[in-house]
């Protein structure tokens, strides 16, 4: 078991405990920036839409993993990233530029929408954010000039510098650009969670009693975790937008916002790696599937396509996730790598949960 | 001129009495206890102070500022702390994030600079690190320090609960009942921490007890309530001997 031998305070506030942790952690993205040279087209689009949904997944992972908040209406805010960056790049606004203020536009309006909405907890600020899902969905239809209505939008390709981004024609390019942004973004996210701002975040989740006797504002705490978590997942739609190229209102349905809600959940509630894991699950488990049913056939074969299977093998896996691991992917990651370094020392009930007693509710 | 000055406060939760015309004033640097039968309305005059509850009637003043209709979170900032009854932290975060989150109204930094993690976040979290050593020393939470709430003891939890609210720097601090469900010598060790609040912190301390050892120990006047309403103020002692209180306790002997 590894133990770090604390010198000073700044051994707590840096983002690694030491050299090897961090070491690590440039190790994956050295590793990622070289994945193109070695891997074909198909799984660089595969890898590239995962890293998308990581980076959606990040965004709802700050409200519901971090502030405790529930919302079924992500889908609507990767629909507002999407669509004002592809609306405003039609219009020759350039890709640098329209990028970030899709992610504002999709976070100003989480904010705004989120003050009457954070009055609101658990079940009823799920169904609130569902309706309002279902709002923006109409306003898409309704605002064809912008949008292009039920017909859809096209995303133009990146150009930045005379060098082009495009999905198809240079997909490699594309990659690196959204691996480029879901880096940048984790770094902001884990640098907020380390500060003031990322506790008391926390603190709402935990005991909102308690957070407001520590002088924590509760509904502005709430409004601006609302409004990072819709930006996050605005850059995440302007990026699905230009991977998808041609889009309509049905690119971002209901299923998308489950989906999400899948990903933190099965990635591990209350962790940023836990984005990362939950959307390796939700992208790849279906190619996976795809894959095996294809080599059972040609291998075996067995015909196993008939419609639906995939679909009930993908939520056989995701049930089982639920119940049998609460704290997700990344929980269990965590549970491994203890075993490991205790090994053989680690006993079975260590991770027993132990239940919280005397937890007040009458002031609730 | 008061610290805190509590004047003819009622709250009436329907046909409920829970706080009917309870005034007091509690000095700077004095320890001061309110103590009374179960129900009697102490912790409704905590959540009155820390603004939970609206006052149905009546003024409460800290420091010369009427606090009646301020927000719950804005009493924090004006340097009045507390601790629940019934802990109330943060249990998925270690002993050390908690007490930091008790630096929140210190902070000077703004979510976007925290983002960036400028050179005065790091600053600043170094400054609020070192208060919050300070109360890890008084608190003697060393072994705790990196440990889960979820995974403590209810006496190291108690403990936190008081560090956090330390870790406010505040003026003055509201403990409802520190010393409910603690042994013999840990409730021995509160009286001892509140002793040094008072004296080397110069810290106000407006503390709920039904531990009568604890009161009489620490407190300089006392305040018992019965059914929302006043019964005695005083020393510890003239307070146990008034006829009122001795009643409320015990009941009224039967004269035949």
């Amino acid at each position: 078991m590894k133990v770090i031998f604390k010198t000073s305070y700044d051994n707590d506030i840096d983002l690694h405990e030491d050299w090897w942790d961090r070491g690590k952690m440039i190790a994956l993205v050295a590793v990622m920036a070289v994945l193109p040279f070695f891997l074909g087209e198909y799984y660089m689009a595969e890898i590239t839409n995962t890293l998308i949904w990581s980076l959606a997944g990040m965004g709802l992972m700050l409200l519901v993993g971090h502030t405790g908040q529930a919302s079924l209406g992500h889908a609507a805010f990767l629909a507002i990233g999407a669509y004002t960056d592809a609306a405003l790049m039609n219009v020759g606004v350039p890709w640098l530029v329209a990028f970030p203020l899709a992610g504002i536009a999709a976070g100003v309006f989480g904010a705004i929408v989120a003050i009457p909405a954070v009055r609101m907890s658990g079940i009823y600020l799920a169904i609130a954010t569902l309706a309002l899902f279902v709002i923006v969905e109409e306003a898409i239809i309704i605002a064809e000039p912008i949008t292009g209505g039920v017909g859809g939008l096209f995303a133009p390709s990146i150009t930045i510098a005379g060098i082009d981004f495009d999905r198809y024609a240079s997909l490699n390019n594309f990659y690196w650009l959204c691996l480029a942004v879901v880096v940048l973004v984790t770094w902001l996210y884990a640098n907020l969670m380390r500060s003031p701002t990322g506790r008391s975040f926390l603190a709402v989740r935990d005991s909102e009693v308690s957070a407001r006797a520590l002088g924590i504002n509760i509904t502005r705490t709430r409004s601006l975790a609302f409004g990072l978590s819709c930006a996050m997942t605005g850059l995440a739609g302007a990026l699905m937008g230009h991977f998808i190229t041609f889009f309509n209102y049905e690119l971002f349905s209901v299923f998308i916002s489950i989906n999400l809600l899948l990903v933190v959940t099965i990635g591990g509630l209350g962790f940023i790696q836990g984005a990362f894991f939950g959307a390796i699950l939700i992208t790849a488990v279906p190619q996976l599937i795809a894959i095996l049913r294809d080599g059972a056939m040609s291998t075996l074969g067995l015909d196993l396509s008939m419609p639906g299977l995939d679909t009930l093998v993908f939520s056989v896996i995701l049930i089982g996730f639920i119940i049998y691991e609460p704290t997700g992917l990344y929980g269990r990651w965590l549970k491994i790598r203890f075993w490991l370094e205790l090994f053989p020392l680690a006993r079975r009930d260590m991770f027993r949960r132990q239940k919280t007693y005397l937890k007040t509710e009458r002031m609730k | 001129m008061s610290l805190l000055e509590v004047k003819d406060l009622a709250v009436h939760f329907g046909g409920v009495k829970a706080v009917d015309g309870v005034s007091f004033s509690v000095e700077e640097g004095e320890v001061f206890s309110i103590i009374g039968p179960n129900g009697a309305g102490k912790s409704t005059i905590f959540n009155l102070i820390s603004r939970f509850y609206k006052p149905t009637r009546g003024t409460i003043k800290f420091d010369g500022r009427d606090i009646t209709h301020m927000s719950a979170h804005e009493i924090a900032p004006i340097g009045i702390a507390r601790t629940f009854q019934n802990i109330e932290l943060f249990d998925h975060s270690t002993v050390l994030d908690n007490l930091l989150m008790g630096r929140h109204t210190h902070r000077n930094t703004n979510w976007l600079q925290d983002m960036w993690f400028l050179p005065k976040v790091r600053r600043e979290e170094r400054e609020h690190r070192r208060v919050v050593e300070e109360v890890i020393e008084f608190l003697e939470l060393e072994a705790y320090r990196e440990k889960l709430i979820a995974g403590l003891p209810y006496g190291v939890r108690k403990v936190v609960e008081i560090g956090r609210a330390l870790a406010m720097g505040p003026k003055m601090i509201l403990l409802d009942e520190p010393a409910s469900g603690l042994s013999v010598e840990e409730s021995q060790e509160v009286a001892y921490w509140v002793e040094d609040m008072r004296r080397d912190m110069g810290l106000t301390v407006l503390m709920v007890e039904h531990d009568m050892s604890l009161v009489n120990q620490v407190s300089d006047r006392v305040l018992a309530v019965a059914q929302g309403q006043p019964l005695a103020m005083g020393t510890p002692a003239e307070v146990q001997s008034d006829p009122q209180v001795k009643a409320a306790y015990l009941g009224t002997e039967v004269y035949e």
